[in-house]
């Protein structure tokens, strides 16, 4: 049978994807591109435009070791007795996991660069906290930032899996705070920020009578770093709790109930059930809500900008809040050097948790 | 024939009404149709007497006037670059005078509009907005709308009781403040606060701290500087006249509200009026909102001074406090260094050059009725307007004063304030070199609010200041920026 020319599907499939292809390369790839350009640039505004003049990594420097410094990184002083305690601990747990990789029997080249990378990166980020929080240190906007990911995201997922345990179970009217416990979610993060910021003022907000009744009047929580972190924290943990909420809740209402029951006739008890035979089968959707959310609050920047508009001083400003800032006082290359400084941070936790934590984690299931 | 030319006189007869009934319309609403679009920043201040008046415009007019407002800390930026990138998205703009130097390309030189409209009353206006304010290298670019000063509210009722004068010093004002702090100012049967003084970050917070420097720093007259060594272009900074400044602004803080950090003008200026605060350092505006029954508990129970002096000034060669002399101090008074901040200059309004000449022409009859003696000198006497007086006429007519509320002696002593700072030969210019806004809206605003949050000493915030200040010299380059320091420093008054 002779056969009928057609259109072979290589050109076709080129044809097909290329719209999509330019879309991407359009709003993401060519902003991305720019945005470097930006960062290794100073630009200033003049009549019928603006001046670009290319200064290499000068607005990097700046972040790392000039007149930004201090912002972004912090104060240093020397690490105290603790600093040393917790840095000789992270040491010795790196170079045994570095250890057990090498005598291991899946070791590999490219594995063991990323894996000593992981160990510089890490090792350096801790030694940032260390140093800023040690004596006279103060902690910089990146600091800041890991303070309100790890927090604030441990602190979701805590009470996420909480409410959603309890919705679970067979308790009256857990319809209606099925709802009511999203309800966070669907609000405007500005205007939670707000809320907060008038609940947390203790002379005229609207639970004063509270704070007087506890002996807190006049005491403001915006005066102090600690409690103003502790303020963004709550807020966003209130804000971000029912996304963990409904994904967990999801992950419950889909186990198998066939192993729960085993285990119940077994005689297991409800922390036994919870912990070897719900948490294990969770484990994949919880580390992949993790690091949504780990991703997602590397971006704050709404609740300190309408909370606290990142002070006192620069206690609560993240490093987005910073990049923001740098912005509106027009400098647009530092801007971007700091925004591609976050990115390499977000890249680099992103990439150890999905690699190592997250993998380990379900290796271990 | 004789039918069609008659009906062709009628036709020319109507066309010809028709024309006149046009010009004469046009004459009555010379810009109807047209509509500017003014940015300023959000209110009430400022903002409100702007949208009150735009109506009553439209209906003389029918010029549509659209106010449009953005937070102070973005209000540089986005007429900075709405003008540059050719956006337009604005005609006019009601802003700080000092940023002038930065927008000016931007803006219409409105010499001849001034110099053709006598119902401004140019001369009325008061020399320095009319000179300093208004003007760039001897053009006119900027209508005044408001005149601005710090000044220094007191609680007459409250310091009488407590046996104290009103301060004359910053050492004074703190035992003034510390003496009254914790009374009950207003009968509510709480303790009341000393002094409040608003330190919000990405505020107008930053202007106080040279008002309370200012004495230490400047004594040889007003053309002696307070910003920058005039030969080196170094900042006035890293020395102990503003350490001292940054101390006293800092310890204003223990007799304050809780959250003073956070507090803007506003919220300071309400806490005052509804008798919380014993002092406050302020623009004009406590002093008309005090009259103001909706809103004042303290209405008859407030005075105003002169920002307070210093006994000790900075000796410039080695950065060191000295005592007042004959010679440190030539314009002492009583032995104290009065320095009067002319702070802010008092928000004016430009008109974009970039934009068709009937918009251009509507933004200017717009500023100008409102700066008008008619509107102004009603304005100033409301408290919500922010706008405080600038006419020579404001200073010498007090009935518009009286019709608003305020006794002859409360007037007396507000606008008398007022009239010793402009008066005064030490009064301090506002910063006005090229990107000034990033010197202080930038970087000494949030070294400030990182010095009241602990993160830096006194002598660590001043020399943060200063390394930045000089960053930033070095990057536009020192000796361009001294000379256009050098021109604002000589400005007659």
């Amino acid at each position: 049978m002779e056969e009928r020319p057609s259109l072979s599907n290589e050109p076709a499939r080129y044809v097909l994807l290329l719209p999509a292809v330019l879309v991407v390369m359009f709003l993401s790839i060519f902003p991305l591109l720019l945005s470097i350009f930006t960062s290794l640039s100073n630009i200033k505004f003049v009549k019928g435009g603006f001046e670009v003049n290319y200064v290499g990594l000068r607005n990097y420097e700046k972040l790392l070791q000039g007149s930004q410094q201090r912002r972004f990184l912090g104060r240093f002083d020397d690490p105290g007795t603790f600093g040393w305690i917790v840095l000789a601990v992270f040491a010795a747990f790196m170079a045994y996991w570095l250890f057990r990789y090498v005598t291991g029997p899946r070791r590999r080249v490219f594995g063991l660069i990323m894996r000593v990378l992981t160990v510089i990166i890490s090792g350096g980020l801790l030694w940032l906290l260390v140093r800023t929080s040690s004596g006279r240190g103060l902690p910089g906007t990146l600091v800041v930032t890991l303070i309100f990911v790890f927090s604030g995201v441990a602190a979701q997922y805590a009470l996420g899996l909480l409410l959603a345990l309890l919705v679970t179970q067979d308790l009256p009217g857990k319809r209606f705070f099925r709802v009511v416990f999203l309800l966070p979610m669907m609000l405007t993060p500005v205007g939670i920020g707000f809320l907060f910021r008038m609940l947390s003022d203790t002379l005229i907000g609207p639970i004063a009578p509270v704070w007087k009744a506890v002996g807190l009047y006049n005491f403001s929580w915006v005066n102090n770093p600690a409690t103003a972190r502790l303020a963004i924290v709550i807020g966003d943990t209130w804000q971000w709790t029912p996304f963990v909420f409904i994904i967990l809740l999801a992950a419950l209402e889909g186990l198998p109930t066939e192993t729960v029951e085993a285990a119940l006739v077994d005689g297991a008890n409800r922390w036994q059930m919870f912990r070897y035979i719900i948490l294990p089968q969770i484990i994949p959707v919880s580390t992949t809500v993790i690091l949504v959310r780990m991703i997602e609050a590397f971006k704050i920047i709404d609740m300190p900008q309408a909370m606290t508009r990142g002070g006192p001083g620069t206690a609560t400003e993240s490093v987005t809040l910073h990049a923001y800032n740098l912005w509106r006082a027009l400098d647009l290359g530092t801007s971007s050097a700091l925004a591609y400084c976050l990115l390499f941070v977000v890249t680099f936790v992103a990439l150890v948790f999905v690699n190592f934590i997250r993998q380990r984690l379900l290796e271990m299931i | 024939m004789r039918r069609l030319s008659v009906l062709l006189t009628i036709l020319a007869l109507v066309v010809a009404s028709l024309a006149s009934t046009g010009i004469s319309y046009s004459q009555d609403k010379p810009f109807e149709g047209v509509s500017i679009n003014l940015l300023t920043f959000t209110g009430p201040q400022i903002a409100e007497p702007l949208q009150r008046h735009a109506p009553e415009f439209k209906e003389l007019t029918g010029a549509e006037v659209n106010v449009i407002t953005v937070p102070f800390a973005d209000l540089y930026q986005t007429i900075l670059t709405d003008q540059a990138t050719g956006t337009n998205s604005y005609d006019a703009f009601v802003f700080a005078p000092q940023w002038m130097v930065d927008l000016v390309n931007y803006l219409e030189d409105l010499t001849p509009y001034v110099e053709n409209d006598p119902a401004i009353q140019w001369d009325d206006i008061a020399p320095f907005f009319r000179n300093f304010s208004a003007m760039y290298q001897g053009r006119i670019y900027l209508i005044p709308l408001d005149g601005d000063f710090h000044m220094v509210y007191y609680r007459t009722d409250v310091l009488e009781e407590a046996g104290l004068q009103p301060p004359r010093t910053w050492d004074e004002y703190l035992e003034v403040a510390a003496a009254v702090h914790g009374k009950d100012m207003n009968g509510d049967g709480e303790g009341d606060y000393g002094s409040c003084i608003s330190k919000a970050r990405s505020a107008q917070a930053y202007w106080w701290i040279t008002s309370i420097a200012g004495p230490y720093i400047q004594s040889l007259g007003t053309a002696q500087g307070v910003w920058f060594d005039t030969e080196t272009m170094k900042p006035l900074i890293d020395n102990e006249g503003f350490i001292r400044a940054l101390e006293i602004y800092k310890e204003t803080s223990k007799y304050g509200p809780p959250d003073e950090a956070t507090l803007d003008v506003g919220d300071t200026r309400s806490l005052f009026v509804g008798g919380r605060c014993a002092l406050s350092l302020d623009w004009g505006d406590i002093g008309t909102l005090a009259i103001d029954p909706t809103i004042s508990v303290v209405q008859d129970k407030v005075g105003a001074v002169i920002t307070p002096g210093a006994t000790e000034v900075v000796d410039r060669a080695t950065g060191k406090l000295v005592p007042c002399d004959e010679t440190s101090c030539p314009y002492a008074v009583d032995g104290v260094n009065y320095a009067p901040f002319a702070s802010y200059g008092g928000w004016s309004g430009g008109v974009s050059a970039g934009i068709a000449q009937e918009k251009k022409d509507a933004a200017y009859a717009y500023f100008s009725y409102v700066a008008q003696p008619a509107q102004a000198n009603i304005d100033v006497t409301i408290g919500k307007t922010g706008f405080n007086p600038y006419r020579v006429s404001q200073f010498e007519n007090l009935e518009p004063w009286l019709q608003a509320g305020m006794s002859e002696q409360a007037a007396r002593n507000y606008l008398g304030a007022i009239q010793d700072s402009l008066n005064s030969p030490n009064m301090i210019l506002d910063l006005r070199i090229p990107q000034n806004q990033r010197y202080q809206q930038v970087v000494l605003d949030t070294v400030l609010s990182q010095f009241l949050a602990g993160e830096y000493t006194a002598e660590e915030a001043a020399k943060e200041i200063s390394d930045q200040w000089e960053e930033i010299t070095d990057e536009l380059g020192r000796e361009a920026q001294r000379e256009a320091y050098l021109g604002t420093l000589g400005i007659q008054k």
